[in-house]
């Protein structure tokens, strides 16, 4: 390959010329030639899957080839999630199934926790001693203080485990590491959140007004396609980001925003739209309470004012606010979805509700949809027992409008220092990678140091699973049944997950799990199917289906009950708030004690020679938990980080050197990372995406490649509301040398 | 007939599924790729332009790649599409050297591989895997002498650019701008 080839590699970022062979496959198909493509009629089966690479959850079909090897994976043209075209993500799942660094065996830890030494052991050994070890948990602080940590499909069938065990101490990372505060602002307002997939109804809008939210970036599929249909279709995007993202690289409109002042942008924009009469008279008169209050208090916020914090010119500010006007309904000031920034994330998302309801986007065509959610029959277990504690009580008072458990909380209750008000002795981690996800690494350790146990379930030996007492390896969705995916979307719509290729190792799904163990606990009550797909039948067929035609269609969409995607024109809506109107003023935080209307805070500066590190998403990656998977891995094997030209020249700092970052708390990344100069990102902040820099030898793959953003974000600030960890306050410097470590530059 | 593909740099993010799709379609061993994608920048912060390309071979009219092949390996079949016969390859790399494109690599088997606009798709009526699953749709492939196609319709109402085509080898692969 020349150097040019490499060079235009950039954007594929690959490690060069590397037949690793690891998970290449045998040449099918000699296409190039007219002979080879008489061969090319094999016969293919298809399978019916969603992903699982993501959270979106698109539906697909799997292909295999003629030798019974999985070819290709690609979109089902039903379904409303990816409309037939899957994601890089989804396209390369096939790399999770093929990964030879998977856990493949259960393991029990043999030397002291997080030494790594583990003998391999049987299903029943190792679901044993967990069972004795949760009974005595149980036994001795009580059900609750076994605490599940979860993410994905497994989900369903572990909560179900863990609340027949007594115990509703049950976190998805999910909410207070990502979209929580987002969630709680917009039932604060609207009476309910935005779900996933979003409502959003980009498809139809004129205006998009993205705040740090770098879709395309992130490859939430749906959103990402629709981005693209209202670009056609001449659309106005927005973008307000320190960073040129590439959905500012499609925007009308870029906004370089100072980073951390979006609240000050929001608060002048609120101004803007009501002293310019912007707003929607009749959808405000009609469906909000508060306006009143709001327009007295957002008086001295003008754009002036805004400019001097946010650096973004007032005509800029001006001229944005009348294109979002000039869109209503049809604008979606989009609430994001990773929004643990600032601390203070449930207030500004509070803002960007308020500004959508000024709109009247709320509802409407192009603005959001209401969406549809197929009710499918759920087969009746035995009641669950009434927790004696509930997650809360483990810090009673604290995040008082939290709806859901917060894992951050849950990780402080594990170390008796902080008192708790009962303590965390086990943990369950399925799925998500804690020591990648929470932030604060050090207190994330300290807390499984002071555990009875910590069960890792895992497709792979994430850095969770080095700390494990037991290991248990589940298999990949390519290998298994799910619960039936059910939407919500514009649409109901139900799509099935099965089993496309004969499992590998000696791993086993999360259903079988949660029921095997359920046994050695006497809780089999609760799983009364011994298959999955006996339960998914009896489901099916209670909706007018079967699991014969699922497996033949794959997705199935139903008509909506009524003509409701959006309001009627007049309709009267009651939402589901105190005032059962749109909550301008919140009467509801003003109860919680809480501001009732958003207020902007300064945040912390970086210091001389400090940056901002700012971290996002890569569209060919999920979290850390594709890091090690082949086929995406050869499209982005590492991150860099981004550094604008002016600093790198100050430093001396050039593209494809390798330093390491430090943070405020004088914490080193424990490897180096690549710089990239470039244009792209503001002089007071520098850009890594997260996932990287995984400190697991047994991932082979992505070992020591790149820096982790976790490791750096030391300093967490914790939104008052609901418990939220903000992510974006941490600053960090450049080791160009360290002592005994050589780089390759 | 003229196979053609534009590509809409308004649109595309660059995501790299083009380059995962077509890898499993075609088989490409992990660690090479018939197409890539990418990313120019241009001005200073924050007055900035981005341009995010899929590319991949050009299937040029006057291809250098199929001139100066020794064994008549690479060839033109059917509408253009610019071919190579894998067991007439030598693996010699005349044809690597000689596109300005760069579109070529030396596959591990011994032969010279690259992008064939998925002829064993197009001809059972489907569309090339990078066109099929591209989440933003900015890829647009067909026959140009039919003026309905997709491509022909898309080049027709946008304005359009080729890559190095002071080189004379009449790409065609169209960049939508």
């Amino acid at each position: 390959m020349t150097s040019r080839r490499q060079f235009i590699r950039i954007s594929a970022i690959g490690a060069g010329v590397l037949a690793t062979g690891a998970g290449s496959f045998q040449l099918l198909n000699a296409m190039a030639s007219d002979e080879g493509l008489k061969k090319l009629k094999v016969d293919l089966k298809r399978t019916p899957t969603y992903c699982e690479v993501c959270f979106w959850k698109c539906a697909g079909w799997v292909y295999k080839n003629s030798e019974g090897k999985i070819w290709k994976i690609i979109g089902n043209d039903e379904d409303q999630n990816c409309n037939g075209r899957f994601c890089p993500r989804g396209t390369g799942g096939v790399g999770m199934y093929y990964d030879e660094n998977r856990l493949k065996t259960p393991l029990i830890r043999v030397e002291e926790r997080g030494k790594q030494v583990f003998r391999e052991a049987s299903w029943d050994e190792a679901l044993g001693l967990i069972a004795d070890k949760m009974k005595g948990i149980a036994s001795k602080y009580g059900p609750e203080s076994m605490a599940l940590f979860t993410h994905g499909s497994g989900t369903a069938y572990y909560s179900t485990l863990f609340k027949a065990f007594g115990s509703a101490t049950i976190a998805e990372p999910s909410y207070a590491q990502c979209r929580g505060p987002r969630d709680e602002a917009f039932t604060a307002t609207f009476g309910e959140e935005v779900y996933s997939p979003e409502i959003t109804d980009i498809r139809d809008t004129k205006c998009l007004v993205l705040i740090g939210s770098h879709i395309g970036e992130n490859m939430h599929n749906g959103q990402v396609q629709e981005m693209s249909d209202a670009i056609d279709k001449g659309a106005t995007i927005i973008t307000v980001d320190p960073r040129y993202s590439t959905a500012a690289g499609k925007s009308k409109y870029w906004l370089p925003i100072k980073p951390a002042t979006d609240m000050a942008l929001l608060l002048s924009w609120i101004h803007e739209i009501i002293y310019s009469e912007y707003y929607d008279k009749k959808y405000v008169e009609k469906y909000c309470n508060g306006f009143a209050q709001l327009k007295e208090y957002v008086k001295p916020f003008t754009t002036d004012w805004a400019y001097g914090i946010t650096t973004i010119k007032p005509d800029l500010i001006k001229k944005t606010a009348k294109e979002m006007a000039d869109a209503s309904p049809a604008v979606i000031v989009h609430p994001g979805r990773h929004v643990t920034w600032y601390g203070d994330d449930t207030q500004r998302l509070r803002a960007v509700a308020i500004l959508n309801a000024l709109l009247g986007s709320w509802g409407r065509r192009g603005g959001f949809y209401r969406p549809a959610r197929f009710e499918l029959a759920s087969f009746k277990l035995p009641d669950f027992k009434e927790p004696s504690k509930t997650w809360q009580d483990a810090f009673p008072g604290k995040y008082p409008i939290a709806s859901l458990p917060v894992s951050n909380a849950l990780i402080d209750a594990s170390i008796p220092e902080n008192n708790p008000g009962f303590p965390v002795k086990g943990w369950m981690v399925s799925g998500t990678n804690l020591i990648s996800t929470i932030p604060n690494t050090a207190n994330t350790l300290k807390a499984i140091q002071n555990l009875d146990l910590l069960v890792a379930i895992d497709t792979m030996p994430m850095e969770i699973t080095g700390w494990a007492d037991v290991v248990l390896p589940e298999c990949t969705y390519l290998e298994r049944y799910d619960a039936i995916r059910t939407g919500p979307h514009r649409k109901p719509a139900i799509a099935l997950r099965m089993p496309a290729t004969e499992t590998l190792y000696n791993t086993k799904s999360g259903y079988w799990i949660a029921r095997e163990l359920s046994k050695k606990l006497g809780l089999e009550s609760y799983f009364p199917f011994e298959k999955q797909e006996e339960l998914l039948d009896w489901q099916l067929k209670q909706s007018g289906t079967s699991l014969e035609e699922m497996q033949r269609l794959g997705v199935k969409v139903f008509e909506r009950d009524a003509d409701d995607l959006y309001f009627a024109e007049d309709e009267n809506v009651e939402f589901s708030t105190d005032s059962g109107k749109i909550e301008l003023y919140s009467t509801y935080l003003e109860g919680a004690g809480f501001d009732p209307l958003p207020k902007y805070t300064p945040h912390p500066e970086p210091s001389e020679g400090f940056y901002r590190l700012i971290y996002g998403r890569a569209p060919m990656h999920t979290f850390s938990r594709t890091a090690n998977n082949p086929n995406l891995t050869d499209l982005m094997d590492e991150n860099s980080v981004w550094i604008n030209p002016k600093v790198a020249k100050e430093w001396g700092i050039k593209t494809d050197q390798y330093i390491w970052l430090k943070n405020q708390d004088n914490i080193v990344s424990s490897f180096p990372v690549k710089v990239r100069v470039t244009e792209r990102i503001r002089w007071d902040s520098v850009y890594i995406v997260h996932g990287f820099g995984h400190a697991q030898k047994q991932m082979q793959r992505c070992f020591g490649r790149g820096v982790s953003d976790t490791q750096m974000i030391t300093n967490v600030l914790v939104d008052p509301l609901m418990g939220g960890t903000g992510m974006r306050s941490n600053f960090v410097t450049f080791v160009t040398e360290k002592a005994g470590e050589e780089v390759a530059s | 007939m003229r196979y053609a593909m534009a590509v809409d740099t308004r649109k595309c993010v660059g995501c790299s599924d083009c380059v995962v799709a077509c890898q499993t379609e075609n088989n490409v061993p992990i660690g090479y790729c018939r197409d890539w994608v990418v990313e120019v920048i241009d001005g200073t912060y924050p007055q900035l332009e981005i341009e995010i390309r899929s590319e991949r071979c050009n299937h040029c009219v006057n291809a250098p790649c199929v001139r100066c092949c020794p064994t008549g390996a690479s060839h033109f079949a059917e509408g253009g599409i610019v071919l190579v016969a894998q067991n007439k390859c030598i693996g010699c790399g005349a044809c690597i050297a000689s596109c300005p494109y760069d579109a070529r690599y030396p596959h591990p088997s011994g032969y010279v591989d690259k992008c064939t606009f998925c002829v064993h798709r197009i001809k059972n009526g489907m569309l090339p895997a990078c066109v099929d699953v591209c989440p933003t749709k900015c890829l647009y492939f067909g026959d140009l002498d039919d003026p309905n196609s997709d491509v022909s319709v898309v080049l027709k109402k946008r304005k359009s650019k080729t890559l190095i085509p002071e080189a004379g080898t009449q790409p065609q692969l169209y960049f939508l701008i």
